[in-house]
């Protein structure tokens, strides 16, 4: 079994996501979501509907952005567009205006008639999204929606999943960048070996779970544990010692990096910054997101 | 509801057969000719010569001819449902985009065979044709051979549809043509009659579907079929399909809905 005993609702219009590092039963939660998964137990509504019995019905509202791409790669960029609309059922002119229009949107207007196979990573990205919305989805659903893309690619991306969600579309995705989950989830859960380690928004959770600031050292690697045993006497709330670097949690980040220098220590690198999701995922589950 | 959808995948694979088709329609007229050139009427005059009586007193090319026509649909048919259903399921995962729309996994199976099925009659038909045109047929019952072939070709491709959904690999199909497609292809009465094989052999090619489409399209080409003989064969071969049909609805939900 991926996932036990996970529990959320969705909201209608809100960007909601599952944080997570691979493995961690987020593609699971999301199949049966899509209705492509049944659950085994529990109690699952989406919709309003149970995807048991009306597993056509709630695919018939839902965009699917799976996390490996699916497009035909030997039809083109439109066609791969024409054929989704038709597994929807939709009449022929609405296929087509949506086609021109979703292609605008995502910027591939002028790869049309092209073939999908040499497109980038990228462009391919983007045309599974349009290819989602054809059906104007209540839920769009986006597994890992960067993943494997550069960092132009996926800024890109977020870009029109952010205006998305500017036009109210409800979007649903994984992640296991904290970045991706900071910039696009209204709310989200963490989740960890199948279960859900905590719920609620970016700024709820850092607040919850971390502290404003982070002061991150790095020391020669033969001074690394001395260094870990000298830093416990400063006023911090919480230290973490990675095996290259030393995360102090605290309010005053700068404050604490003058009192580490007065310690005498060898210090090759410090950073003072602001706490992101990347450390409540440590403090929750010990462990980092991206290993 | 289900036809509706089992439609919208068969729009699907028609969309893909529009870049293709036209190679495939030389291949359906270029393989009987040549099979016919060199077998019915190259080695034909041979066999005539010397062996005349054990075919029943027809020329060879007469007594090929139909037997070939639903070998080439079970060729057709197995090409149909091997490679295609591993790329649709594996390779570029398109039975994946259409499992996530309201098409469930029973709809993308029948409507793959839908248009296996049309691809089956669009080869049947043209071979009929060449067959007509090397004057091989003597009955105007192998009208009806058309629909026999078709069958004959579905009873290999809904069984192996349902088999190839499963795979990952596809060296299982290099076994399957081996061991399957090409024994048959030879020892199921389309070159010779069955009765020409040892006795203890012979109850294995009954069971094989290849023979019961050979013998009731030969039957019907030469105007010797009976009804009793032919309604067996087509209960064999839909039964066949039927068993097929409830087994694939099975192996596509189980792979699609994981």
């Amino acid at each position: 079994m991926a996932v036990g005993g996970i529990d959320f609702d969705l909201h209608r219009g809100e960007a909601f996501g599952f944080l997570g590092p691979n493995g961690a039963g987020k593609s699971s939660t999301m199949r049966m979501i899509g209705c492509v998964s049944p659950p085994t137990g529990g109690e699952l509504s989406i919709l309003g509907l149970d995807p048991l019995t009306d597993g056509p019905a709630i695919r018939a509202r839902l965009g699917v952005v799976p996390q490996e791409d699916t497009l035909d790669v030997e039809l083109t960029v439109r066609e791969n567009l024409i054929i989704y609309g038709r597994y929807f059922g939709l009449p022929r002119g609405v296929i087509a205006e949506r086609t021109a229009r979703l292609l605008e949107f995502v910027q591939l207007s002028d790869r049309a008639e092209d073939q999908v196979e040499p497109l980038s990573g990228g462009m391919k990205r983007r045309l599974t999204i349009a290819r989602s919305l054809i059906n104007e989805p209540d839920i769009l659903l986006l597994d890992e929606p960067t993943t494997g893309l550069d960092p132009q690619a996926r800024h890109v991306v977020w870009d029109r999943l952010y205006r998305l969600k500017q036009q109210g579309v409800t979007l649903v995705l994984t992640t296991h960048y904290m970045d991706e989950a900071e910039q696009l989830c209204d709310r989200l859960v963490v989740m960890d070996r199948g279960a859900i380690a905590a719920e609620g928004s970016p700024r709820e959770l850092i607040g919850r779970y971390s502290t404003p600031e982070v002061l991150e050292l790095r020391f020669d690697p033969g001074e690394h544990e001395q260094a870990a045993e000298k830093l416990a006497d400063l006023p911090a709330e919480r230290i973490e010692v990675l095996a290259d670097r030393i995360l102090l949690y605290l309010q005053d980040g700068d404050a604490a990096l003058r009192a580490v220098r007065g310690l005498g220590l060898e210090l090759l690198t410090s950073l003072v910054r602001r706490s992101t999701l990347e450390d409540v995922f440590l403090r929750l589950t010990g462990r980092r997101l991206e290993d | 509801m289900t036809i509706a959808f089992a439609l919208r995948e068969f729009r699907f694979w028609l969309t893909d057969y529009r870049r293709t088709w036209r190679g495939s329609i030389y291949t359906s007229v270029l393989n009987p000719v040549l099979y016919l050139g060199a077998m019915g009427l190259g080695l034909g005059t041979l066999v005539n010569a010397r062996h005349a009586a054990s075919l029943g007193g027809v020329s060879y090319l007469m007594f090929l001819a139909p037997g070939l026509l639903a070998a080439a649909s079970m060729q057709t048919a197995v090409g149909e449902s091997t490679y295609p259903v591993l790329a649709s399921v594996k390779w570029i995962k398109t039975y994946q985009a259409a499992a996530a729309t309201p098409l469930r996994p029973s709809d993308i199976f029948h409507g793959h065979l839908l248009f296996t099925a049309m691809r089956l009659t669009m080869n049947c038909s043209i071979f009929l044709v060449v067959i007509a045109a090397f004057g091989a047929v003597r009955s105007p019952w192998v009208i009806a051979a058309l629909p026999v072939a078709v069958l004959t070709g579905m009873a290999f491709a809904v069984p192996i549809d349902a088999y190839a959904v499963t795979r990952n690999k596809d060296q299982s199909f290099s076994m399957l043509f081996r061991f399957g497609m090409i024994p048959l292809f030879l020892f199921s009465g389309t070159f010779f009659p069955i009765t020409q094989l040892p006795g203890w052999i012979r109850p294995l090619a009954y069971i094989t579907p290849l023979w019961h489409g050979v013998a009731l399209c030969r039957s019907l080409s030469l105007g010797t079929a009976t009804p009793d003989a032919a309604l067996g064969h087509v209960a064999y071969l839909a039964g066949l399909i039927a068993v097929s049909l409830a087994v694939g609805r099975r192996t596509y939900r189980r792979r699609l809905y994981v």
